[in-house]
């Protein structure tokens, strides 16, 4: 069997920041239930993540799990891990009401990097990125322009952002032309 | 003449000289400089022609009010038009040249019109209308609409790029001048997160050229230190050349940042727009000077005072040798002063006022300045330029008792707050009669979501010049109140004073008794040519409200938004009324304060990135073999593969006769895919489709109908039962989202407590329908799934690994043909593409577009949603009455159905339509009836929904809605066509090919 394909593997543009899509599929799982089960916490623990408050990203080792809506969990994973951590989360919740889904191939993964990364993001995403108030560890789903995503970020000037597949080239597109040098806005960081 | 002094110019940067280009004349200025003071430096006093009479007109203000000095601005890609000298920036190689003029500006023919100013009175657009009836097409609407509109409309795609930032703040500043610094300093001290934005380049505002002292010291002092400590707060962001123009409920806040503009093609934005969420915002917007009204006050040389006295303190330009300065106030003394410090003459201050005690006049006196009390500018002599004023008495009616030369009138009738910021989202205006201005009422702020007011005035904008410090300190402090942020008190408050100033009197005509043909020639309203006795006619008329005025004269309706008229006209139109100011009240404040390029407000959103479009897995594969794509909502699917010279026409037909004929592959990721699971799963799915989807064995697909409540077709797709609780519901492509989302509103919001989850996976597949007698061969040939009629029977799915693909597949038809649709996660979409399409080769595969997809389904009386549907069907116009369960209590638009309507005999409904002599029906066309309507328009009985040449059949078949069309069965009916003829068509049965399924259940 042929290895998946990432979309845009690998792209990846340097303007005033590093603009770049992700060179292999992440693993992403979604899971619908109901956050105040005990269950699920049991079952996030048998895969080492805990239960994320709301709007927060957790990461354990190369796993993640963020807070989506109020009854919804996106567990990340290398796509390696994901049938393993897939029927881990089955067999933990077997019985429960839940949902588990494999969304990995649903979805287009973007890192930005630079001092000016949250900058970038601020020109298409109506989030305050301030450093001082958009910290380490949360998770926003927002849009970017005009389609939905969410961005995290892992470490000072290093963003993610993932949007549905099928409008990756648009979601490059746009971050490529906000990261256009000579667009320096010295909004957080003298340009 | 105007020119440019030998010296001074605080503004300029005298070692770089910037050469520039007005009306094909190469003129030069300094880096530093405005357009307009360069335009005025190189003696263009006269810089434009007027709108409707088409007069002379020169540069009237130095800021953004300024009605007059409008240029295209640039040249092809870069051309914009109705840009303002006074706000533009000069640089290197700008090309501008003056708009409204035929055939240039020093001889133009449209200024005929002033000599017919009488047949163009206000309200003239209106009256054409009325009198003589034929006149208004073919006389008055070809000539008002080749003289509509200042510049021209740029021709080329702009090769500029704009851009958006949303930004955020706990106190956003709009105006940098005295009062926003100080505001910033105390909010910024006290560690808000501020947002300074000023419109200029230069920080400051009117302190320094109005001769204002702080703590002692000259204002640029005071304004140097709080900048350097601006500048030093990390929780202060500052920004020069971006204007506030609007202010939108919830704090919302739109600013225009000017980038690249004189750097044309650096690759840094033209502009910027600020998106900005302010917890609360002060408008710390200064104030703008009136203009008065008298014979002759738009003849270039006439200028705002306070703006002559900027040009000369910041550019170093004199605007001639001798300046009258004409006046209701002590300000405009200050330039008087200032021209005669610079060493120019002032033969004489004209003070409509009768008696003079300020400090200001006697310092002009004794600085040897003739100052007359009471007397008034009777007319300005002069057409192109200034040569001279004719005086008379303010009381009087305009007898003239003194005649002098000058160059330039400066004039002043006092100031207006700019209120614009504060008026956007609903704050109201006081009147104030001693500064005979309105200002902010603070008890009637624009209110946010909590009732209490989000925005403060300081400042010049709030009346208080004078007191801006104070004012803009009391300010900021409310409003770090408001957001519970402690304001520092160890902050000391500057001490501001100004040349103390005697009391102004308002003035609104000049002379007060002046007669019609001096009324006639005072100007409101310089940009739409709207004159006091416009205003006067239009009261005469019967116009009593402000709002109606203002657009039977036009006045204030063009880009300046009656900057400088607004005030003036309704002062006038109160008099005319004999009403008092406040009770005839302003007009509306809309954003934007100033224009903004539609460029900036587009941003990102062109080109490449004007829309999202959605690209299935496959997309690059059907872009390299050149398909034809169409727009299925944001989607651009295959509609055809053309192969060498084909025409769509033809590549169509070969798409459809491969199909039947040996094997088609469709690229049918689009498709929607929503999981359902839960316990309550297929109960939920009851209530969503008309048929019954709990019944449905795990294993088996069955096709499914949703409706509105009102129990209009909304959508359709194939239901696939995973397991015992999980559902896999097809939806239409363009429907994915809508219906995920419909779903969840149920779910969310009515049906709470039922047990169900969702997940729109559309896009976690890529989707392949392997199509035709040659199907089953070529999977087969890849092999790992057992596809065989007995395995996999129609209506029917299997997961497994087909070719080393992870797949489910699903045994279903839209094309009335052998058919299989293979689900594969996405990112193994294309490799599985290319397999098939290399495995299949020797079968005849070949990809098949929408296009084709169409005409097969249509073959075989399959409905599409969006064909047949369009809102107001219901699955019963459709014969569908099979796919609606009779038994269930219940379901989504069950009970829309049974009303009296949609239950009559006589509704629409579907049929086939077979042309007679085998052409195809245009799309869109109607059946026509015997007889018409009220309306003298033909009765229809029907509409085709699907229309095209079946190659299959080798001639045209169509579906339509026909009333009671299932009973008349074999009748013709009538479908006129736009080019005149009309075609006939039997009504038949839909299904026009393989009735009995012998093709697909193989």
């Amino acid at each position: 069997m042929s290895d998946p394909v990432a979309p845009l593997t690998g792209a990846s543009f340097e303007g005033y920041v590093t603009v770049s899509a992700a060179t292999a599929p992440m693993g992403m799982i979604t899971i619908r239930a109901d956050l105040a089960d005990p269950a699920l916490a049991q079952a996030l623990a048998a895969t080492s993540l805990p239960l994320p408050g709301q709007r927060r990203i957790e990461t354990t080792g190369d796993a993640s799990v963020a807070w989506m809506s109020p009854d919804e969990l996106l567990v990340l994973v290398p796509h390696g891990q994901l049938g393993a951590t897939m029927a881990q989360l089955n067999a933990a919740l077997s019985g429960q009401h839940a949902l588990i889904v494999d969304v990995s191939d649903a979805r287009a993964l973007f890192h930005i990097r630079g001092v000016h990364a949250a900058e970038v993001l601020a020109k298409i995403c109506p989030v305050d990125l301030a450093p001082s108030v958009f910290g380490i560890g949360e998770m926003r789903r927002t849009r970017a322009a005009q389609v939905a995503c969410a961005l995290w970020q892992s470490a000072p000037g290093e963003f993610h952002v993932i949007c549905f597949r099928s409008v990756a080239v648009y979601v490059f597109d746009l971050l490529k032309t906000s990261a256009m040098q000579g667009a320096e806005a010295g909004l957080f960081h003298p340009a | 003449m105007s020119t440019r002094l030998a010296s001074g110019g605080r503004f300029l940067n005298r070692a770089t000289v910037q050469n520039f280009v007005f009306n094909g004349k190469r003129l030069r200025g300094f880096a530093g400089d405005t357009l307009a003071s360069a335009l005025l430096a190189n003696d263009q006093m006269m810089v434009a022609r007027s709108f409707k009479y088409h007069r002379p007109r020169g540069i009237v203000a130095a800021g953004p009010e300024e009605p007059n000095a409008l240029f295209n601005m640039g040249r092809g890609a870069r051309f914009e038009p109705n840009q303002r000298a006074t706000t533009t920036a000069l640089f290197e190689g700008l090309e501008c040249e003056s708009q409204n003029h035929w055939p240039s500006l020093e001889f133009d023919i449209g200024a005929l019109n002033s000599l017919a100013a009488h047949v163009l009175p206000a309200g003239f657009y209106y009256k054409t209308f009325i009198h003589p009836r034929a006149f208004w097409k073919h006389v008055f609407e070809p000539i008002i609409r080749h003289s509509a509109g200042l510049g021209k409309a740029p021709q080329d795609r702009d090769a500029d790029r704009y851009e958006h930032l949303y930004a955020f703040a706990d106190v956003l500043i709009a105006g940098g001048g005295i009062a926003g610094l100080q505001a910033a300093c105390v909010a910024g001290e006290s560690g808000a997160r501020v947002l300074l934005l000023e419109q200029t380049l230069h920080w400051g505002g009117r302190a320094v050229n109005d001769g204002a002292q702080i703590d002692g010291a000259p204002a640029q002092d005071w304004i140097a230190a709080a900048l350097a400590k601006l500048t030093a707060l990390p929780n202060v962001t500052l920004r020069l050349g971006t204007t506030v123009s609007g202010v939108y409920d919830h704090g919302y806040v739109l600013a225009n940042e000017h980038v690249g503009e004189t750097t044309p093609g650096d690759g840094r934005p033209k502009q910027r727009l600020w998106r900005i969420r302010a917890g609360q915002i002060i408008t710390a917007t200064g104030a703008i000077e009136r203009p008065l009204s008298f014979a002759g006050n738009d003849v270039p040389g006439v200028m705002l005072a306070a703006s002559l006295r900027d040009y000369l303190h910041d550019y170093a330009v004199s605007p001639g040798d001798r300046t009258v300065v004409v006046t209701n106030n002590d300000d405009a003394y200050l330039t008087a002063i200032a021209l005669k410090e610079a060493g120019l003459s002032v033969p004489l201050i004209v003070d409509a006022r009768r008696t003079l005690t300020g400090p200001l006049p006697q310092r002009a006196r004794d600085l040897g300045i003739r100052v007359e009390a009471g007397w008034a500018i009777a007319a300005v002599k002069g057409t192109r330029r200034v040569t001279g004023v004719s005086l008379c008495m303010q009381a009087g009616e305009g007898g003239v008792i003194e005649e002098i030369a000058c160059d330039a009138v400066a004039m002043s009738g006092g100031w207006s707050p700019v209120v614009h910021l504060w008026s956007h989202c609903g704050g109201k205006l006081l009147w104030n009669p001693e500064q005979a201005h309105f200002h902010p009422d603070p008890a009637r702020p624009p209110l946010g979501a909590d009732g209490k007011g989000f925005v403060r005035a300081a400042g010049a904008a709030n009346g208080q010049s004078q007191n801006a410090c104070a004012d803009a300190d009391h300010a900021a402090r409310a409003a770090l109140a408001h957001l519970g942020q402690t304001a520092r008190t160890d902050l000391t408050l500057p001490v501001l004073e100004h040349p103390t100033q005697a009391a102004m009197a308002p003035v609104w005509v000049m002379p007060q008794g002046a007669n019609q043909k001096l009324r006639a020639k005072m100007w409101l309203d310089y940009q739409n040519d709207v004159k006091v006795s416009d205003v006067q006619l239009a009261a005469r008329e019967g116009y009593v409200s402000v709002e109606h005025t203002k657009r039977y004269t036009t006045l204030g309706m063009a880009t300046d938004q009656g900057k400088l008229s607004n005030i003036n006209g309704l002062a006038v139109l109160a008099d005319s009324l004999n009403e008092e100011i406040p009770q005839v009240g302003t007009t509306t404040f809309r954003p934007p304060y100033t224009p903004i390029t539609l460029g900036t407000l587009a941003g990102e959103a062109r080109g490449e990135i004007f829309q999202p479009l959605r690209r299935s897995p496959m997309h690059e594969w059907h872009s390299d073999q050149g398909a034809y794509f169409e727009p299925v909502g944001h989607w651009r699917r295959p509609y055809c593969y053309p192969r060498g010279a084909e025409n769509h026409a033809d590549a169509v037909k070969r798409e459809v006769l491969n199909t039947r004929n040996a094997l088609g592959l469709l690229d049918a990721s689009t498709l929607g895919k929503i999981i359902v699971k839960g316990p309550d799963a297929g109960r939920f799915l009851d209530m969503l489709y008309t048929g019954v989807m709990s019944t449905l064995p795990v294993g088996k697909c069955r096709y499914g109908l949703m409706c509105n409540e009102n129990g209009f077709l909304s959508d359709d797709g194939v239901v696939a039962r995973l397991d015992e609780q999980t559902f896999l519901c097809h939806t239409t492509s363009g429907g994915a989202d809508r219906i995920h989302g419909w779903m969840e509103d149920w779910l969310q919001c009515e049906w709470w407590d039922w047990q169900v989850f969702t997940a729109n996976l559309t896009e976690q597949y890529a989707q392949i329908a392997v199509v035709g007698p040659k199907a089953r061969t070529l999977l087969e040939r890849l092999g790992g799934v057992d596809v065989s009629k007995e395995a996999l029977p129609f209506m029917g799915w299997v997961e497994g690994t087909l070719g080393g693909f992870p797949v489910r597949i699903f045994r279903i038809s839209f094309s009335g043909e052998l058919s299989y649709e293979i689900a594969v996660p996405a990112g193994h979409g294309r490799a599985l593409w290319d397999k098939l399409h290399a495995e299949g080769a020797d079968l005849g595969a070949m990809p098949y577009g929408t296009e084709a997809l169409h005409v097969m389904r249509a073959e075989k009386g399959f409905i599409m949603i969006g064909d047949e549907t369009d809102g107001t069907v219901i699955p019963q116009d459709l014969g569908m009455s099979w796919a609606i369960s009779k038994k269930k209590p219940d379901y989504l638009g069950k009970r829309g159905q049974e009303r009296p309507h949609m239950t009559d005999p006589d509704r629409w409904q579907l049929v086939g339509l077979e042309t007679l002599d085998g052409s195809v029906i245009p799309d869109g066309a109607y059946a026509v009836a015997p007889g018409s309507n009220a309306n003298g328009q033909r009765h229809t009985e029907g509409r085709v929904t699907s229309t095209y040449f079946s190659p299959t059949l080798g001639r045209g078949i169509a579906m339509g809605l026909i009333r009671r069309g299932p009973e008349r069965m074999g009748q013709i009916v009538d479908f006129p066509t736009t080019t005149g003829t009309t075609v006939q068509a039997r009504i038949v049965d839909p299904v026009f090919y393989d009735k009995e399924g012998a093709k697909q259940n193989v």
